[in-house]
């Protein structure tokens, strides 16, 4: 861990990574209270993952929450009484008690999608928030997570090739804390590196220790940021750990003794706090007091949460469809001209003319067969707010940066140089 | 036309009093687009090809590349950006390249895209549009009506017009509803019929049917391309003195149960038509509606002409002996006109 940071930054990945685990805790008591409708699920070990690529983001910027990313939606400002209400199935609860868990959102203030339990579903929802954003010009980046599992399914490609041909603004965080369920990660996928798939995308990737929060947070701020500049998808495999179950009722006993104590020797918190004292950044009262507040407050969240009544039976029936401007307004937010976007501005020429494309050369960014645009003549395109803002090109300075120490950068053109053998 | 999309100079499209099934698609489009920037349509070949059936010509030329959007062979990836984008605010339209290639997406669709707004308040303003049907040879992988998957699915809505002028005025209804609408264009149909489209701007209620023929000795419900072989039938029945009244259900989710009720209590007999296979059919979601609510009413068994229970087989002797024809209707309607 460098200190690169500011102080408050620091802090704040401290204050999130604590409250995560708070919150994990305190509803580990209320399921062994039966009073979590569901099952529950446990970011034990992986708290600096989620806290810390969600903190990379702005609070324009899009988020969608795996089941264990509690820690994420609490850095986007949900509070954790709304967690507690989900899990417990409440009528106060984001979802009023219609779904449990991380599964729910917010589009108009907080911007959440919610996720639904099958794997993978998000990457092509994220895409489209992503290439929805770019749209309207209003220059945010979108963000989901994956598991090692997950990144099997079908949709996994379909929505991250999708992204990497539309060089979306979306960042893709490849949690893979080395179970599916039951199953290591060796008999799902045979790579080493999981950021590897990158390569059969075009698209840039790092791989970074997801039990270092610092690490976690550096590599997905560039990630962010350089997704955010238009230069396309980005693939970050953070490498942690599963240290509970697939949910409460799972003991795990499949996980070798070994590895099981090899990861809770490296836990995240521990971790973070020896760095934070090493560093002098924050003392044995300050941790006090910081733990206070969280107890303080979750206690009151805790309380609003029991009290809040179950649904109504009737309410079972409502809601299924939106009934017009009285139930929602949907308006885009413009941030560019629209006039760019209608005619006769947005007229072209329907002809392919794309350079680059089907010359065999991984695209790397620099290539990328389909941006729109392309098409275009220079001038007109430079016009296009939503062109990305250096037209794509990965630049010198970024390319470095990606090959610092704590990060591996898939190499540009790798793939069609074995292809070509 | 000067050119081949329809538009003028100016981008106004001038309209002919008799066009095409599938003219009328791409003028819902284009009008569509037109008025609302907020409005986009991707899918595989739209853009530089203008889509496989041509229902998108003309409108990358006018709208450009972050409007008409060329995709991967992914349905999955194509529904699922819809759905992103349609919670930002943008209302896209997703083609279908075959409709019968929906299932790829099924999941996207019935479970992130129909779920959102009664799970977590979030509307999916998004049509999903693609050519259906058989009767053109396509066999088994392109010619499916795969409706009744989705009607069985709470959160969508479920459109298969049959003329020109509800193809437009139904889906620029889709287009500007707050929900994820699933419109199926029976293939069959695009060069084959024309309508009047009136100039202007309409649009056509979704889940109301209309009264296509009216009659009084039996009811006949259908819809696409079997509205218009039920049509056939009536005029041979009105021959024999059997007055159908036929009625082009047009939404099958929600379903008009006012008009069929109507009708059923004042014929007191139904047949439902559909080029859609017999078992899970809307035939017998039909035949269950009438028994809870117009039992008293009939006068005779609910009967259904309906393709087989097969696969879309792909020779043309195996396909025509497949679907429902006007032969099979009369057939049927002449056996139910006796009790």
């Amino acid at each position: 861990m460098k200190k690169e940071l500011t102080r408050q930054q620091y802090l704040d990945l401290y204050y999130y990574m604590r409250l995560n685990r708070a919150v994990e805790d305190m509803m580990v008591k209320l399921f062994r209270q039966n009073k979590i409708v569901g099952g529950l699920y446990s970011s034990l070990g992986q708290e600096a993952v989620s806290v810390g690529t969600a903190y990379a983001l702005e609070k324009k910027d899009w988020l969608a929450p795996m089941i264990r990313n509690i820690g994420a939606l609490l850095v986007k400002g949900v509070r954790p009484r709304d967690i507690f209400m989900q899990h417990m199935a409440k009528y106060d609860s984001p979802t009023k008690g219609k779904d449990g868990t991380s599964h729910f959102g917010d589009l108009d203030d907080l911007h959440i999608v919610s996720p639904i339990s099958m794997l993978g579903d998000l990457i092509p929802v994220m895409t489209g928030v992503a290439m929805a954003g770019r749209y309207l010009g209003q220059k945010t980046v979108a963000m989901t997570w994956i598991g090692d599992g997950g990144s099997s399914t079908g949709v996994f490609h379909e929505g991250l090739n999708f992204a990497a041909a539309q060089k979306a603004p979306f960042v893709l965080i490849l949690e893979n804390n080395l179970w599916a369920y039951s199953t290591p990660v060796r008999k799902q996928v045979p790579l080493e590196h999981l950021a590897d798939r990158a390569k059969a995308y075009g698209i840039e990737s790092y791989i970074v220790d997801g039990n270092d929060a610092v690490a976690v947070y550096t590599v997905a701020k560039e990630a962010v940021e350089r997704a955010r500049a238009g230069q396309g998808p980005i693939l970050i495999e953070a490498k942690t750990f599963r240290r509970m179950g697939h949910a409460q009722h799972d003991p795990a006993e499949y996980v070798p003794k070994e590895m099981r104590a090899y990861w809770e020797a490296r836990d995240p918190l521990t971790l973070y706090e020896k760095f934070l004292a090493s560093e002098k950044l924050l003392d044995a009262k300050g941790r006090n007091e910081i733990e206070e507040n969280i107890n303080k407050l979750l206690s009151a969240e805790r309380e609003f949460a029991e009290n809040s009544p179950m649904p109504p039976p009737e309410l079972a029936e409502t809601g299924v469809y939106c009934t017009g401007d009285d139930c929602h307004k949907i308006r885009a937010k413009w941030e560019r001209p629209m006039a760019e976007v209608t005619p006769p501005r947005s007229s072209v020429t329907a002809v392919w003319t794309v350079p680059g494309f089907g010359s065999g050369q991984s695209s790397g960014g620099a290539n990328a067969p389909i941006h729109f645009g392309d098409t275009q003549p220079a001038a007109q395109a430079a016009g296009l707010e939503a062109k990305s803002a250096n037209g794509g090109k990965p630049t010198a300075k970024t390319a470095a940066k990606a090959t610092s120490k704590k990060t591996v950068k898939a190499a540009p053109g790798s793939a069609s140089r074995k292809a070509r053998r | 036309m000067a050119k081949a999309n329809g538009a003028g100079p100016n981008g106004s499209v001038p309209h002919e009093t008799q066009v095409t099934f599938l003219e009328a698609i791409k003028q819902a489009m284009f009008e569509e687009m037109e008025r609302d920037p907020a409005v986009i349509l991707m899918g595989e070949d739209v853009g530089v090809y203008g889509g496989a059936f041509k229902t998108s010509e003309g409108l990358l030329e006018r709208f450009g590349w972050e409007r008409v959007i060329d995709t991967p062979i992914s349905e999955s990836a194509i529904i699922g950006a819809a759905c992103g984008m349609s919670y930002c605010g943008l209302r896209p339209i997703c083609e279908m390249q075959f409709i019968d290639f929906i299932v790829c997406a099924f999941n996207q669709i019935t479970n992130f895209v129909a779920k959102g707004h009664y799970l977590w308040n979030a509307p999916a303003p998004m049509v999903i549009r693609g050519p259906s049907g058989g009767g053109v040879h396509g066999g088994p992988f392109h010619s499916a009506n795969p409706e009744m998957y989705f009607v069985h699915t709470p959160g969508l809505k479920v459109i298969y017009p049959s003329t020109p002028y509800d193809a437009k005025g139904l889906l620029k209804a889709a287009v500007r509803d707050n929900n994820p609408v699933l419109f199926f264009e029976h293939k069959f149909l695009y060069r084959r019929i024309k309508g009047e489209v009136p100039a202007g701007d309409y649009t056509v209620p979704i889940g109301k049917a209309v009264v296509r023929r009216e009659g009084k000795h039996l009811t006949i419900l259908s819809y696409a391309a079997m509205m218009h072989t039920s049509l056939e039938a009536a005029e041979a029945l009105a021959k024999e003195g059997i007055e159908a009244e036929v009625i082009d259900l047009r939404t099958l989710l929600p379903l008009d149960e006012e008009t069929i009720l109507h009708s059923v209590k004042k014929t007191n007999k139904c047949l439902v038509v559909h080029e859609d296979t017999k078992t899970g059919g809307i035939a017998g979601e039909i035949a269950a509606l009438l028994c809870e609510k117009a039992f008293g009413d009939l006068d005779g068994p609910l009967m259904r002409v309906t393709s087989l229970d097969t696969p879309v087989p792909y020779a043309p002797t195996l396909e025509e002996h497949f679907l429902p024809n006007a032969r099979k209707v009369f057939a049927a309607a002449k056996e139910l006109a006796r009790y």
